[in-house]
C-alpha cells in the first residue's frame, strides 16, 4: 500500500464508522500504541471533516495486559495509558494498524474493560493479514493482505518520520 | 531499555538511565492507581515476599498494595511470628521462602548489608526496603518521583537535607541519586548528626538552617530518631526543634515555589511545625501516594523471567 491507498482506506473507513453508528454520538476512539495512536488521530480528523463533530479519543498501552508477559526475558518498556473520559455505556472503536493473531486485540479489550463498561467495541484496523489465535474478528478493515507466517508485515507513517507505506518483509526479519 | 539487574539494593550504583526509566515506568503505574479499578494483570502468578526484621506500616503497606495492583500474591514475614525467634540465619529463612518459589523478596532489616547478603545467596530478586544506615533506594525513588512529578527539573536543582544524615538511610539514597542527576544537595544538621567525610559524595555541609534554606527548591526533612535520643546527639528535644524545626517563618527563606518533603512518620512540632506538615507546599501525602505507583513500577521491571 502507499500513502494514497492508506489516505483511501483511512477515508472509507471513517464513512464506514459513521455509517454504522449512525453519526458520533456515543461514539469514542481509542488508538493501540503505538501505530494504532496515529490512526486513530487521523479518523478523528477525517470523521471531523465529514460530520463537522468532535469525537474523544484515547491511547491504550497493552504491554500490562499482554499474554506472555512472563515468557519475556526482559520487560518491555511501559508508555502511558491515556483515556481522558468515561468509556462507559459509549461504542469504543479500537484502532490498529495491523491485526494478525488477535492477541493484541484480546488485550486491549482486557485493558478496555478494565476502565469501565463499554456500550459495544468494535474494531478498526488498516490491515488485516490473517493467522489469528483467537476467535477475533475486526469490524473495519482497509485492506485484506494475505501473508505468510514467515512474512512481516509493517505499516510506516509519517508520524514516525518514514513516508506513509505499507512493507511486506520476507523471513520474518523487522 | 531495561533494568538489567536482578536486585535493587541501593541507588548508589545505578545509572542515569536506569533511574529515569524506573521514574517513567512509574508513570504508567500512576495511572493505574488513579483507575476506579487500580489492578492488572501483568505480575499474575508470581509470588512477592515481604520479609521485615523492623517495624515498619508505610513501607510494608506501600509494598503489599503495590504487588496486589499488580495481581501478585503476597505473603507478609515478619521475625516475631516466625522461627526467626528460634535462631533461625537470614539466609535459612529466606532460602525457605525461595523453597516455596519466591520471585521477589522485599527485605527490610536493622543492618547495613543484609540485602546485598541475601541477595547473594537467593535465586531470588531481592528489593532492599531499608537496611540499617544504608539505604532506602525505593524511598530515594519516590522522593525523586514526587520532585519530578511537580515540573521541577533534576539539573541545578536546590535541594536541602535537614536533620539525622549520619543515620539516614533515605537520606543517603536520595543523595546518591540527586548527585547523579546534577542537583545541588546540601545537607544541614547538628555537627553530631553529620557523618565526617560527607562532602565526599557531593554535598555542601551546613550546621544551620536559615543558612541551608536560603533559595532551595526542595527541603527534605529527616525524622528525628526520638529512640536515639539520650545517646548525645543533641541536648533536648526542644533545642533540637528551635534550631533545626522547619517553621512557616523558615519556609519563607526558600523559594517561593518550595516544597517540603518528609518520609514520615513525621514528629509534629519537633523537625517540622503542624502549620508547614499541612501547609500547600507540603507534598508529604503525594510521597505516600507516589510511593505505590513507584513500587509497582519496580516490581514489574524486576519480575522479567529468570
Amino acid at each position: 500500500m502507499d500513502a494514497g491507498d492508506i489516505a483511501r482506506a483511512m477515508t472509507r473507513i471513517a464513512h464506514e464508522i459513521l455509517e454504522r453508528n449512525k453519526g458520533v454520538q456515543g461514539l469514542a476512539l481509542v488508538g493501540i500504541r503505538t501505530g494504532g495512536v496515529y490512526l486513530a488521530h487521523r479518523l478523528v480528523k477525517r470523521i471531523q471533516e465529514i460530520e463537522a463533530a468532535s469525537v474523544p479519543i484515547g491511547e491504550l498501552d497493552i504491554t500490562l495486559y499482554r499474554d506472555d508477559l512472563s515468557l519475556l526475558k526482559e520487560q518491555p518498556v511501559l508508555r502511558k495509558t491515556t483515556v481522558p473520559f468515561d468509556i462507559s455505556d459509549k461504542v469504543i472503536v479500537l484502532v490498529d494498524d495491523v491485526l494478525f493473531t488477535g492477541r493484541t486485540i484480546r488485550a486491549a479489550m482486557d485493558g478496555l474493560i478494565d476502565l469501565g463498561r463499554p456500550a459495544e467495541i468494535q474494531l478498526a484496523v488498516l490491515v488485516d493479514r490473517g493467522h489469528r489465535q483467537l476467535p477475533i474478528k475486526a469490524t473495519f478493515i482497509g485492506k485484506n493482505i494475505p501473508t505468510s507466517r514467515e512474512e512481516n508485515i509493517q505499516v510506516l507513517l509519517e508520524e514516525q518520520g518514514e513516508d506513509d507505506r505499507v512493507v511486506i518483509l520476507k523471513g520474518g526479519a523487522l | 531499555m531495561s533494568l538489567k539487574r536482578k536486585d535493587l539494593l541501593s541507588l548508589a550504583p545505578l545509572s542515569v538511565d536506569e533511574i529515569r526509566l524506573i521514574l517513567e515506568t512509574a508513570d504508567s503505574f500512576k495511572e493505574v492507581t488513579g483507575r476506579e479499578i487500580k489492578k492488572v494483570p501483568a505480575l499474575r502468578g508470581r509470588t512477592v515476599v515481604n520479609l521485615f526484621f523492623e517495624p515498619s506500616t508505610r513501607t510494608r503497606t506501600s509494598f503489599e498494595l503495590a504487588a496486589k495492583r499488580l495481581s501478585a500474591d503476597v505473603i507478609n514475614f515478619s521475625p516475631s511470628s516466625s522461627s526467626v525467634v528460634k535462631g533461625e540465619t537470614l539466609l535459612d529463612t529466606a532460602r525457605n521462602i525461595e523453597a516455596m518459589q519466591a520471585d521477589i523478596i522485599v527485605l527490610r532489616h536493622p543492618s547495613a548489608g543484609a540485602a546485598e547478603t541475601l541477595a547473594r545467596g537467593v535465586k531470588s530478586s531481592v528489593i532492599n526496603a531499608g537496611d540499617g544506615w544504608h539505604e532506602h533506594p525505593t524511598q530515594g525513588l519516590l522522593d525523586l518521583y514526587t520532585i519530578r512529578e511537580r515540573g521541577l527539573s533534576f539539573e541545578g536543582l536546590k535541594v536541602a537535607i535537614v536533620g539525622d544524615v549520619g543515620h539516614s538511610r533515605v537520606a543517603r539514597s536520595n543523595i546518591h541519586a540527586l548527585v547523579k542527576l546534577g542537583a545541588e544537595v546540601r545537607v544541614v544538621g547538628p555537627p553530631t548528626m553529620i557523618p565526617a567525610g560527607v562532602e565526599k559524595l557531593g554535598v555542601r555541609v551546613y550546621y544551620h538552617l536559615d543558612e541551608a534554606l536560603q533559595g532551595v527548591q526542595v527541603i527534605m526533612m529527616l525524622r528525628l530518631q526520638l529512640e536515639r535520643q539520650g545517646k548525645a546527639m543533641f541536648p533536648t528535644i526542644r533545642e533540637y526543634a528551635r534550631l533545626y524545626g522547619l517553621t512557616a517563618e523558615r519556609v519563607k527563606l526558600a523559594d517561593p515555589k518550595v516544597i517540603v518533603m518528609h518520609p514520615g512518620p513525621i514528629n509534629r512540632g519537633v523537625e517540622i511545625a503542624p502549620e508547614v506538615a499541612d501547609s500547600l507546599s507540603s507534598v508529604i501525602l503525594d510521597q505516600v501516594a507516589n510511593g505505590v505507583a513507584v513500587r509497582m513500577g519496580i516490581l514489574y521491571l524486576m519480575s522479567g523471567a529468570n
